[in-house]
């Protein structure tokens, strides 16, 4: 395992060097959000096709990166945990399940909102938005896994197995336009050749992807550290009692 | 280390959870797939009458210049082509506002027996790219100036 890695494991470590992190995540997302959200609404563009439909792209499209994004963190914390039994990288990886899904669902509902003022319909059997509906599942399944198991270390093998398999959906997500004809249209931003898209709405965009980012960050390592806390509460005095009869060293 | 107890609780569990989970969104991702490997059809790759019988379709492609007729009762018609074929399309109802000639349009209904494309569900389709409609203005006047000279 490699050594930043390993000291990371450690709970006192970690609480220590990431609590510094926590109030400039919390803050960059808010200004981020608040900013991104008042250049989407006033100063871009409206589409020439959409029109100013458009402008729930500035929700969409940010919430579907971060819930791709967070399995994909889900899946590596959960090698991690699996391989090296890093106890604090299952933790980070079930704190992070219900955002993710959070996300999912949130890109599903603007995306249907979009669709309907768009296209004409919700919902569609659509490649792309039958992959994301199977990665909502997936991420029902993950958090299942953790409420049902009681014994934590069985659930966290179980609910890794889980992740690291469900993997094999995020590349099914990003290239289903690609692969199939579907009604989804194809990648904007992440593409050969550049986004084809004017700066005026890119920007936007970026600012807003960003502070979901920061958004997400932030919770995280809030969840984490109330984790840690609720574990350590309840032996803090039995510790403290022992380091009083330990010897000074 | 774990008891032999332990131990087949552990493998009963991943054999009742873990693997009908993963099985699951197998099952439901290939379902997805092969429904829609077929998800819509180019009017020169429709298969004919024959071979579709009255099983209902998906038509994708560009509406053709100049065919959108509406007519009176919300009646429709217009052509989709992919630029090598082309079929004509019947649809009752109102068209999504994204629909127009030379945009992209997903019909889905059943081919009658003389080739006319029975809609009963149309969808706009849009491609990924954006741009400020004044931008897309100069840019198609300057194509226009471009043309003329």
């Amino acid at each position: 395992m490699p050594n930043a890695l390993e000291k990371l494991a450690n709970p006192e470590v970690f609480t220590r060097r990431t609590r510094p992190l926590i109030l400039p995540f919390g803050a960059a997302a808010a200004v981020l959000l608040l900013l991104g959200s008042v250049i989407a609404l006033f100063f871009s563009p409206p589409d020439f096709r959409q029109g100013e439909s458009v402008r729930i792209m500035y929700v969409h499209v940010p919430a579907a990166w971060m819930a791709l994004q967070t399995y994909a963190m889900i899946a590596v914390a959960s090698l991690v945990g699996f391989v090296w039994k890093h106890r604090l990288a299952d933790i980070a990886a079930r704190e992070a399940a219900t955002m993710g899904l959070a996300f999912a669902v949130l890109a599903i509902i603007t995306g249907g909102l979009w669709g309907k003022v768009t296209w004409g319909v919700f919902w569609d059997w659509d490649p792309r938005m039958t992959s994301v509906l199977v990665l909502v599942f997936l991420y029902l399944g993950y958090i299942a896994i953790w409420q049902v198991i009681e014994n934590e270390f069985t659930a966290a093998r179980a609910a890794a197995i889980l992740a690291m398999l469900g993997a094999v959906n995020l590349p099914i997500i990003k290239f289903s336009v690609d692969w199939w004809d579907s009604l989804h249209q194809k990648a904007t931003v992440i593409r050969e050749g550049g986004p084809s898209m004017p700066a005026s709405m890119l920007t936007p965009l970026l600012i807003m992807a960003l502070g979901y980012t920061c958004l997400f960050v932030f919770f995280l390592l809030m969840r984490i550290h109330t984790v840690l806390a609720k574990k350590k509460a309840p032996q803090r005095k039995a510790s403290s009692a022992r380091l009083e009869e330990a010897p000074a060293s | 280390m774990a008891t032999p107890y332990e131990k087949r609780r552990q493998r009963k569990l991943f054999l009742t959870l873990v693997l009908p989970a993963f099985a699951g969104a197998v099952a439901l991702s290939l379902v997805a797939i092969s429904q829609t490997q077929v998800y819509a059809y180019a009017p020169s790759t429709m298969p004919t009458r024959q071979e579709l019988g009255t099983r209902e379709v998906r038509l994708a492609g560009l509406v053709a210049e100049g065919s959108l007729r509406t007519g009176a009762d919300n009646q429709v018609a217009f052509i989709v082509t992919d630029g090598v074929a082309d079929v004509p399309v019947t649809f009752t109802g109102i068209l999504p506002s994204l629909v127009a000639e030379n945009e992209g349009v997903i019909a889905q209904g059943k081919l009658g027996s003389d080739g006319v494309f029975t809609a009963d569900t149309v969808l706009a389709r849009h491609d990924e790219n954006y741009e400020a409609p004044e931008v897309m203005k100069a840019l198609e006047e300057a194509a226009e100036k471009q043309a003329e000279y």
